[in-house]
């Protein structure tokens, strides 16, 4: 068990480090991939705190992504770059709110009632930024700059440039993560997974199930707002789309492809079914019948997430079916059962 | 009179045109064991259900110790001190015997909710959790999934993860439902030992096992209470020889 333990802690290490150097030795275009990469990533895993561990699958994940976006579309001068110790609190404070309405709301309801719930609110989102003038309608609306990262007139870092911007993508990312990390550890992590196990002996025990699940709802909001505010830095623009179920599905998607019970495993959802997208679009006419095709393949060859291939590799004596397949059967020690 | 931990008084829950429950009112002693018994669909699991908060009553009061509870929501009762098992087990089957009581340790204590540190590393609540194993004869199995223990196994856990709550009050609905003759035997005895410094409410339908655990009595029929008292007085009730002991009476 130490042993599987210490080599995915290196094989964790490796893949920072080659993350981190990333910008040495690939090219603009892939560095620009690997941000949307993180940041859709950073997305599915903010969701997957309430899908994953709490058991509620939401459908209006894409509302708190879009909405930091156009938060910070709106909070941003015509003429200049916005500062982002201004914007980023904003964007990231207005998502929190609306995940905590939302939340408030849909949270009385349960199972599918709750997934029709979230889904109606974040399409009332997108209405909303669809058919009102409030940021260009259906058309959508341009950041022209990226926001500003200084201290008075001392700018710290340059976001216009694609490896900075890629370098603090990637810093929140693992930020994140560790962020995530230790809310699964937690008393409040191991609360809110009770309530996901069992709801009713969760209640009876003493747990007060409703804040439990607000308030992890409001922290994943506040994530995705996180995401959705340097997505639409990244693209320059925000379109109601970006608030549509569409955006919610996939980042579904993602959290199934890559594995519900792991922190990072949705971020590796992300970089299989974007890198995916970025082949076979290049490759194929039929693209996206050939990526579904592959996708449902992947789920039910990995019911439990792609990610676990990581743990089957790393700890092989977790998995006794891969374990009678290397090893002929040897009896247990006496007492070990 | 020994201390009153629990007091109902005329609770009534209707479903629909169903009165599943009507004008019960009781007493539970710390100290004591409070028996209810019944024919099936009487009403018991029902009373159970007012007295934790998973059901709102129609009518009528609950009192910890004299405090008026009824409004109070399932969570914030066990708080105040009621703790519960389920006819049918409760627990959390995917996780191992320790995490399922530390969870429960969790649940009361202070700083239950942080977003920070781990349970896990807990020396507290690992030393609580370990207690209450210790108590019902589980320790063995502290890393075993509840999903895999045996059915008279997980009514011990069950019982475990209630005493880990620090209750002042224990209902238990028909603690020793499914289990074989010896299993039940150790459970009587964990029951008989759970009064000590509580209340404890059992609803059973074993006679022998009521007969020698319970300090007083309440029968109840569609709902309504027909007799209470101590066992001897129940024993001898002729309504409740009637509708419910049948002919030949208790042991
Ligand atoms: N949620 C509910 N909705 C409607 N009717 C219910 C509900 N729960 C219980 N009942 C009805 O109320 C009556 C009492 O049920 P209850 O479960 O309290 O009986 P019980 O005494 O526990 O029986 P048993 O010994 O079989 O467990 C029954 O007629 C039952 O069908
Ligand atoms: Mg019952």
């Amino acid at each position: 068990m130490a042993r599987g333990a210490l080599t995915s802690r290196l094989v964790a290490v490796a893949l920072v480090a080659v993350a981190v150097a990333l910008p040495f030795f690939a090219a603009t275009y892939y560095l620009q991939l690997a941000s949307k990469v993180l940041l859709m990533g950073l997305l599915a895993m903010a969701l997957n705190l309430v899908v994953g561990f709490g058991g509620l699958v939401s459908l209006c994940h894409a509302a708190f992504f879009g909405l930091a976006g156009y938060v910070l579309a709106l909070t941003s001068p015509p003429y200049e770059a916005a500062s982002i110790w201004i914007t980023l609190p904003a964007a990231v404070g207005a998502a929190a709110l609306a995940a905590l309405v939302i939340g408030a709301l849909s949270l009385r309801t349960r199972g599918i009632y709750f997934i029709m719930v979230t889904l109606a609110f974040g399409e009332m989102l997108f209405f909303f930024f669809h058919d009102t003038r409030v940021a260009g309608g259906s058309d959508g609306t341009f950041i022209y700059f990226k926001p500003l990262v200084a201290i008075g007139s001392l700018p710290l870092l340059d976001l216009e440039k694609a490896r900075t911007f890629y370098w603090v993508v990637l810093g929140l990312t693992l930020a994140g993560i560790a962020l995530l990390v230790v809310i699964v550890r937690s008393p409040f992590g191991h609360a809110l997974a009770a309530s996901r196990v069992n709801e009713r002996r969760a209640r009876s025990l003493g747990f007060p199930i409703y804040r439990i699940r607000l308030a992890a709802f409001v922290i994943s909001g506040a994530l995705a707002g996180l995401s959705g505010y340097f997505a639409a830095a990244q693209f320059g623009y925000v379109a109601p789309q970006m608030l549509g179920w569409h955006v919610s599905a996939t980042a579904l998607v993602m959290v199934v492809l890559g594995g519900m019970r792991t922190v990072t495993g949705p971020l590796l959802g992300a970089a299989i079914l974007m890198g995916l997208e970025e082949f076979l679009r290049a490759s194929t006419e039929h693209w996206k019948l050939l990526e579904g095709l592959i996708i449902i393949g992947l789920v039910l060859a990995f019911p439990d997430g792609v990610r676990q291939l990581f743990d089957m590799a790393l700890k092989p004596h977790a998995f006794p079916a891969l374990r009678r397949m290397r090893r002929p059967a040897v009896p247990r020690e006496a007492g070990n059962a | 009179m020994p201390e009153v931990a629990l007091r109902a008084e005329g609770l009534e829950k209707r479903f629909g045109g169903l009165r599943a429950v009507r004008e019960v009112s009781l007493d539970v002693h710390i100290g004591e064991i409070h028996a209810v018994i019944g024919p099936n669909g009487a009403g018991k699991s029902t009373l159970i259900n007012l007295l934790s908060g998973e059901l709102g009553a129609t009518a009528g009061s609950i009192l910890l110790r004299e405090r008026p509870v009824g409004r109070l929501g399932v969570h914030h009762r066990a708080l105040a001190g009621i703790g519960r098992s389920y006819q049918k087990t409760t627990i959390f089957l995917p996780f191992t015997v320790l995490e399922n009581v530390r969870l429960a340790a969790q649940a009361r204590t202070r700083g239950g909710l942080r977003l920070f540190g781990s349970p896990e590393r807990d020396a507290d609540l690992n030393a609580n959790a370990r207690a209450a194993l210790d108590q019902v004869g589980l320790s063995g199995r502290a890393e075993v999934a509840a999903g895999l223990l045996s059915h008279g196994e997980q009514r011990q856990l069950e019982i475990a993860m209630v005493l880990a709550t620090e209750p002042k009050i224990i209902l238990l609905d028909e603690p020793l439902a499914g289990m074989g003759t010896s299993e039940a035997k150790a459970m009587i005895e964990l029951i008989r030992s759970l009064k000590e410094g509580r209340a404890v409410l059992i609803v059973e339908h074993d006679m022998d096992a009521v007969f020698s655990l319970a300090d007083r009595l309440t029968v109840m029929a569609d709902g309504r209470v027909i007799a209470s008292g101590n066992p001897e007085e129940v024993r001898r009730h002729p309504a409740v020889r009637a509708a419910y002991l049948g002919e030949e009476g208790p042991p």
